[in-house]
């Protein structure tokens, strides 16, 4: 009885487009998801490789200060700062947003739901070629005279707010156009992945049967497009104070540095979730898939995702505990800090209940996923030293702060987005990963992520301010400067340890075994289609979604998954 | 499980329309950043009436009966469109188009005759605000009238897209919105 249904609901005439583009539509200009998310997922790693010699620089000038860098050059103060400046921009803004929103997000809205593409290709497209150009912007301002931006990532005025202050003119200027530009892109990339899963759902797709990764998207994208107003009414008013010499954040004008700090982290702290909710989406997708066990407490971790998302926004002032706001703001700060923790924490231990009594797989997506699980822990736990005002007045801008947000953050972007790389690369390029060389990767990752990391909170604790050039100035740090040289050891270990996975990748798709549409044998929408999905995804009709999305080991078949899109008979008798 | 199936259960609802209030929302928040940025600097600091009193509340006024109007032909264009009256889609959208250049001539002619009076961006935080506010707003114009005029232009061949003159029309009145709070959180307090 079902059946008849089913075929009314997906007798939709589909217009699937048979003629051949030619090389520059197919993979430049292309309006297909699939290859946009590809293009996103290329530039993110490009530019996390361009992060990560940033802090390769960073880390020897401060193990070994005022001695030249090996294959780079010496490292003075102001280019310092220029370094740790551009470090957090391109990875918050270049990497993490690329990779974990662009790539994933449009590669899989469209195949999660049961949609041929996006609600807007076209708009898809710009929003690609707008990031592209923005971060191209972005390495352009090393290049101009003064060098590149040197207020920190977070741009505080009045340091930014006049040009002789950091003696860098145009490369603030244009790290300010390039947040511009990829804001447009982003904004774009929300509109369009809120309105294709508003609307471009396959039949039987209800919201309570879309895969948690979607859910998370979507909340991103709301959190993204809500937040980021004030900021670019702040980054507009910035703008103005530098170019055209108002003092909006000038004290001597008349003007509030304090204003910046408060539309920065009013945008700033919503932003860690827009970059965190889809790592714990990616995770959560291979979680059940490698457990073959339903995802635990489902619409738990959807409540969680929208409790999390609406606290987000008023939790940004814990940024500015030490700042000179009005100390009575501290307390109800700290307070929905802390609360925040409760539904992420929701999301973990329902994740970590998924693992429970689960027949294990341990594939390399399975390990990077239980490592994000397992790190991301740590950085909760620190957050919670840092949400309370008492503990954060002793730790703030140390490099306590800068453990536990490589700790949450980076945990996020490199767990969470290798889980979802070495989950997704069969669906995205039609062959598997290695498995030798990913568990090499992921062993070696995880060893050297915290030889880097955890030292910083001990270094934190120890009083080491977390944006000096060089610690040996300071005759209370001197004894810890062997901690210092530990970290770097273990950071080039770390940037190192990501060579195998590049190896893996360039060998891969050039000759890694070919993947069939479901390797993994996974519930989701996207598996139904074949490896890669060709142009509209699926053939002549749009699958037809009966159920969840994580039903693994059901008793009603022999095999132990059931996808979403297989219709059952009436159960018997 | 076996569950049965749903239709599909989203409403056949335009696209673009989804999207565009989706793009309204942030734009809220943009404004809305500035102009609670504004609203607590002030607040916070005393003698920025004084300073409001310079700007010229007849012309202002005039500029916001303008654009009000300018909305009433938007509306108008969007009707002629469910009529699919071509002409009348025409004639309203040039009406919009030709009010919203009216609302930026008066706005520049109120710019230069303050910047003649003395009154620089840089003169003080009110004029700060003042200047970026309507500045950003007069952009916001801008654009409404190059999206009308490209609509206007389209329209001459047919009203193919002509559903995109509800979306511009969304847009359009957003931004008469915007100056309706700027209109007294500048002029009038």
């Amino acid at each position: 009885m079902a059946e008849s249904a089913v075929a009314a609901g997906a007798g939709e005439v589909v217009h699937v487009h048979p003629e051949e583009l030619g090389f520059w539509r197919t993979y430049v200009f292309s309006t297909d998801h699939k290859m946009i998310g590809k293009q996103y997922l290329f530039l993110g790693l490009f530019m996390a490789v361009v992060g990560g010699l940033l802090a390769y620089a960073i880390r020897w000038q401060l193990a070994f200060p005022d001695t030249e860098v090996p294959g780079w050059g010496f490292v003075g103060p102001e280019d310092y700062n220029a370094l740790v400046t551009m470090h957090g921009t391109t990875m918050v803004f270049f990497v993490a947003m690329p990779i974990l929103l662009g790539a994933f997000g449009n590669f899989l809205i469209p195949l999660m739901i049961g949609a041929r593409d996006m609600a807007f290709p076209r708009l898809n497209r710009l929003s690609f070629w707008t990031l592209l150009g923005g971060s191209l912007v972005l390495l352009s301002s090393f290049f101009v005279p003064g060098g590149a931006a040197s207020a920190g990532w977070t741009g505080y005025a009045p340091l930014s707010a006049r040009p002789i202050y950091t003696g860098v003119n145009w490369g603030l200027n244009l790290w300010l156009l390039a947040h511009a530009i990829e804001f447009a892109s982003f904004l774009m990339g929300g509109v369009n992945f809120l309105t294709t899963v508003m609307i471009m759902r396959a039949p039987g797709m209800t919201f309570f049967r879309l895969p948690i990764l979607i859910w998370q998207l979507l909340t991103a994208a709301v959190v993204f497009l809500l937040s980021v107003g004030p900021l670019i009414a702040g980054a507009i008013m910035l703008l103005m104070d530098r170019i055209a010499g108002t003092s909006f954040f000038v004290p001597e004008g008349g003007g509030d540095p304090l204003l910046w700090q408060h539309l920065f982290w009013f945008f700033g702290h919503p932003e860690v979730y827009v970059v965190l909710l889809p790592a714990v989406g990616l995770a959560a997708e291979a979680l059940p898939v490698f457990c073959r066990k339903p995802l635990f407490g489902y619409r738990w971790i959807i409540y969680s995702t929208l409790t999390t998302a609406i606290l987000s926004f008023i939790v940004w002032a814990h940024h500015m505990f030490v700042s000179g706001m009005d100390p009575r703001l501290a307390m109800p700060f700290s307070f929905t800090t802390i609360l925040i923790s409760v539904p992420f924490a929701i999301m973990v231990f329902a994740m970590i209940a998924t693992l429970w009594g689960g027949s294990i797989r341990f594939t390399t997506p399975m390990l990077f996923a239980v490592g994000f699980l397992s790190m991301f822990i740590v950085g909760g736990l620190t957050g919670i030293f840092n949400g309370s005002a008492p503990a954060n007045i002793h730790v703030h801008a140390t490099y306590f702060v800068v453990g536990h947000f490589h700790y949450t953050l980076l945990s996020g972007v490199l767990f969470g987005g290798l889980a979802g790389i070495y989950f997704w690369f069969p669906k995205m390029f039609g062959r598997m990963l290695n498995e030798t060389l990913g568990k090499i990767h992921f062993w070696l990752t995880l060893i050297t992520f915290n030889a880097t990391f955890f030292p910083m909170h001990l270094l934190g604790l120890g009083g080491m301010m977390r944006r000096i050039a060089n610690p040996m100035q300071y005759e209370f740090l001197q004894p810890l400067q062997p901690l210092n040289v530990f970290i770097t050891v273990s950071a080039i270990g770390l940037l190192l340890a990501q060579l195998p996975f590049l190896i893996n990748l360039v060998w891969s798709l050039a000759a890694g075994r070919p993947a069939e549409a479901n390797p993994w044998e996974a519930a989701t929408l996207e598996w139904s289609a074949p490896s890669p999905p060709p142009h509209g995804n699926w053939g002549e009709a749009i699958p037809v979604v009966y159920r969840g999305p994580y039903e693994y080991s059901p008793p009603e078949v022999a095999q132990d998954w059931l996808p979403q899109d297989r219709a059952l008979a009436a159960r018997p008798g | 499980m076996e569950a049965s199936v749903a239709t599909r259960t989203a409403p056949q609802i335009l696209p673009g329309k989804v999207g565009v209030w989706w793009f309204l929302a942030s734009e809220i928040m943009v404004f809305g950043g500035l102009i609670s940025s504004y609203i607590v600097a002030r607040l916070a600091s005393s003698g920025w009436s004084a300073e409001a009193a310079h700007l010229s509340v007849p012309i202002a006024s005039l500029n916001t009966l303008v654009l009000l109007t300018s909305s009433m032909t938007m509306v108008l264009a969007f009707g002629a469109v469910g009529r699919g009256d071509r002409r009348g889609v025409r004639t309203f959208l040039l009406c919009t188009i030709l009010l919203g250049l009216t609302f930026l001539g008066i706005k520049a002619y109120e710019y230069s005759s303050e910047l003649r009076a003395g009154f620089m961006p840089v003169t003080s935080p009110f004029w700060n605000f003042y200047y970026t506010m309507t500045g950003l707003h007069a952009l916001h114009v801008l654009a409404g009238v190059i999206t009308n005029l490209s609509l206007f232009v389209a329209a001459r061949r047919g009203l193919r897209n002509a559903h995109r003159v509800e979306l511009a029309g969304l847009y359009w009145h957003f931004v008469d919105v915007v100056w309706i709070f700027l209109f007294p959180l500048l002029y009038l307090t």
